[in-house]
């Protein structure tokens, strides 16, 4: 009994922190100072920094799910419908969820790393001792440059997985390109889109937040820097599965 | 860069502080962290000028006072204030204003390793002022010359010995031109020879600049040798200093406070800290 009361007072404070760092980060966006060039700088690590992850799991994806559909629906006579699966799949799921998981595993890691390191080394108590805000110049740049990249990543993943799929609907499937990309853009309405367009922006701040939040509370040297990184990737993996499907259900409500 | 126009703050010497003003005071301070208690009812006082020397064993509470001075921890009872103003309670953009006349020398340096020296000497300026760079780039050089690394700007923090770190975090914290510094174990993990050069600075900024200082550490043979010598200026440059045994008037400068079970076991001066009967001095001494 004694053990879960510690663990529940354990959870209750970690939220109450996390909820804390969320309204710094909202109050910084409103007042001054901001840090327009460290947010600039996280625009190229986030945006161009994931690219090339995202461009492979994006493409392989959109193959993969060509060649497995493929082979269902050809159980039921509809190889040429390949192309609604694969474009309402990577549109309104697959594009936001993998997408979101490889910049957790990579961003969200590297955030929770590099706050960890100079949350352990003094650097955060140098930064406030020097009249800099930690939250305002390493956190807010990081959050808004991630809410606003992993959509941009989200897109083009969608688009190259979409392309992917197409490649082995025509040189494996034998579907003709026109057919393809007839049943591509006939299966997608604006709802889906919205749908694959919301999702991100919601993902994406949740990853940036829980690796500042963890990198922040980091404690007891580099092995405290591994903790963070850890917690950041699993808490933020699992974060993005929970909040996806919460985010369905309610955008399902809403959209359809 | 920060909006700000605090560069005019920073770009000429703030006026010296009045003779006898107390500048950093502690009133019944107490803290604990969970259960462990680790200052129970401090009170000290900080004048101008003044240098006080804090001492204690390892977990005493020793750089939990510099972060209570710099608002980086809050006190669970009593009141602290620097420069006239209570910090226990402040908000921390509040707080930022009274940082800029505290600088503070972190155990280790804490470098920021992603920036150059020169961005980090320069960091406050940079990021938090709206002074021209060339400006600060005057500034950060000057302040570099004054610790004696004026070659290293362009170096990383990684590419610096233990000693050059060290003096680099002393420059960084001075390139604000505070009133006050506070210095976390500046000579720990030091070679001796190395731990000098770090002395003979701290001395040079209480002697030659009047810069009110606390000093945190455990090395009693700095502790002694910063007690126990001034700085004279001799010329114009910044090395045109001499070291020399500390005259009686200015012995009354520098103040030892020795933390123990979260009380101050002993305040006084270093002879009166050397002729103290007190059987823990004693062993803490020997």
């Amino acid at each position: 009994m004694n053990r879960l009361t510690q663990w529940l007072k354990h959870a209750l404070l970690e939220i109450q922190d996390y909820m804390s760092l969320l309204g710094q980060v909202g109050r910084s966006l409103v007042t001054r100072p901001f840090y327009f060039r460290d947010f600039v700088e996280q625009l190229d690590a986030i945006g161009i920094g994931s690219l090339t992850v995202v461009l492979l799991t994006g493409t392989f994806t959109g193959m993969v799910l060509a060649l497995q559909s493929g082979m269902t629906l050809d159980q039921f006579g509809a190889r040429s419908m390949v192309g609604r699966l694969v474009s309402a799949s990577m549109v309104k799921e697959l594009g936001p969820v993998l997408t979101a998981l490889m910049v957790t595993g990579r961003v969200g890691s590297g955030i929770a790393a590099e706050l960890g390191s100079m949350a352990v080394t003094d650097q955060l108590a140098a930064l406030r001792s020097l009249g800099t805000d930690p939250v305002r110049k390493l956190v807010t740049p990081r959050v808004v440059a991630g809410t606003l990249m992993v959509p941009v990543l989200t897109v083009i993943s969608d688009a190259v997985g979409i392309l992917g799929g197409g490649i082995i609907s025509s040189t494996q499937l034998q579907v003709a390109n026109s057919i393809y990309w007839n049943n591509v853009t006939a299966s997608l309405f604006m709802d889906d889109i919205w749908m694959g367009l919301i999702k991100p922006f919601v993902l994406g701040f949740l990853i940036v937040t829980i690796g500042c939040h963890v990198g922040l509370r980091a404690r007891g040297g580099t092995q405290g820097v591994g903790r963070a990184t850890t917690q950041a990737v699993v808490a933020g993996s699992v974060a993005v599965l929970a909040v996806d499907f919460v985010l369905t259900k309610l955008l399902i409500v809403l959209l359809y | 860069m920060a909006t700000e126009t605090a560069a005019s703050r920073f770009s000429e010497p703030p006026a010296p502080f009045a003779t006898g003003t107390v500048v950093i005071r502690f009133d019944e301070v107490s803290l604990a962290f969970d259960e462990k208690v680790i200052l129970k009812k401090v009170s000290f006082e900080l004048r101008a000028g003044q240098m006080k020397i804090v001492l204690g064993a390892s977990g005493a509470g020793k750089s939990t006072v510099l972060k209570l001075i710099l608002g980086l921890l809050r006190p669970d009872g009593g009141q602290i204030f620097v420069n006239d103003k209570r910090v226990d309670d402040m908000t921390e953009d509040d707080l930022m204003d009274v940082r800029a006349d505290l600088g503070m020398v972190f155990q280790e340096g804490a470098l920021f390793d992603s920036l150059t020296v020169r961005e980090n000497v320069g960091y406050r300026l940079f990021e938090e002022t709206d002074m021209p760079i060339p400006e600060v780039d005057a500034r950060v050089q000057e302040i570099l010359g004054y610790v004696g690394l004026a070659e290293y700007g362009a170096r990383m923090p990684s590419e610096l010995s233990g000693g050059q770190r060290r003096r680099v975090a002393i420059a960084r914290a001075l390139t604000s031109r505070p009133r006050v510094l506070l210095y976390d174990e500046p000579t720990t993990g030091l070679d001796p020879i190395t731990a000098l050069t770090i002395d003979e600075e701290i001395i040079k900024l209480r002697d030659v600049d009047g810069v009110s200082s606390m000093i945190v550490t455990h090395q009693l043979r700095d502790a002694f040798f910063i007690a126990t010598h001034e700085a004279v200026k001799k010329g114009a440059g910044p090395d045109d200093v001499e070291f020399g045994p500390v005259s009686p008037k200015n012995a009354e400068k520098t103040e030892f406070v020795m933390l123990r079970d979260g009380t101050i076991a002993f305040e006084g001066s270093a002879a009166e800290l050397r002729a103290s009967t007190d059987p823990y001095l004693k062993a803490f001494l020997s």
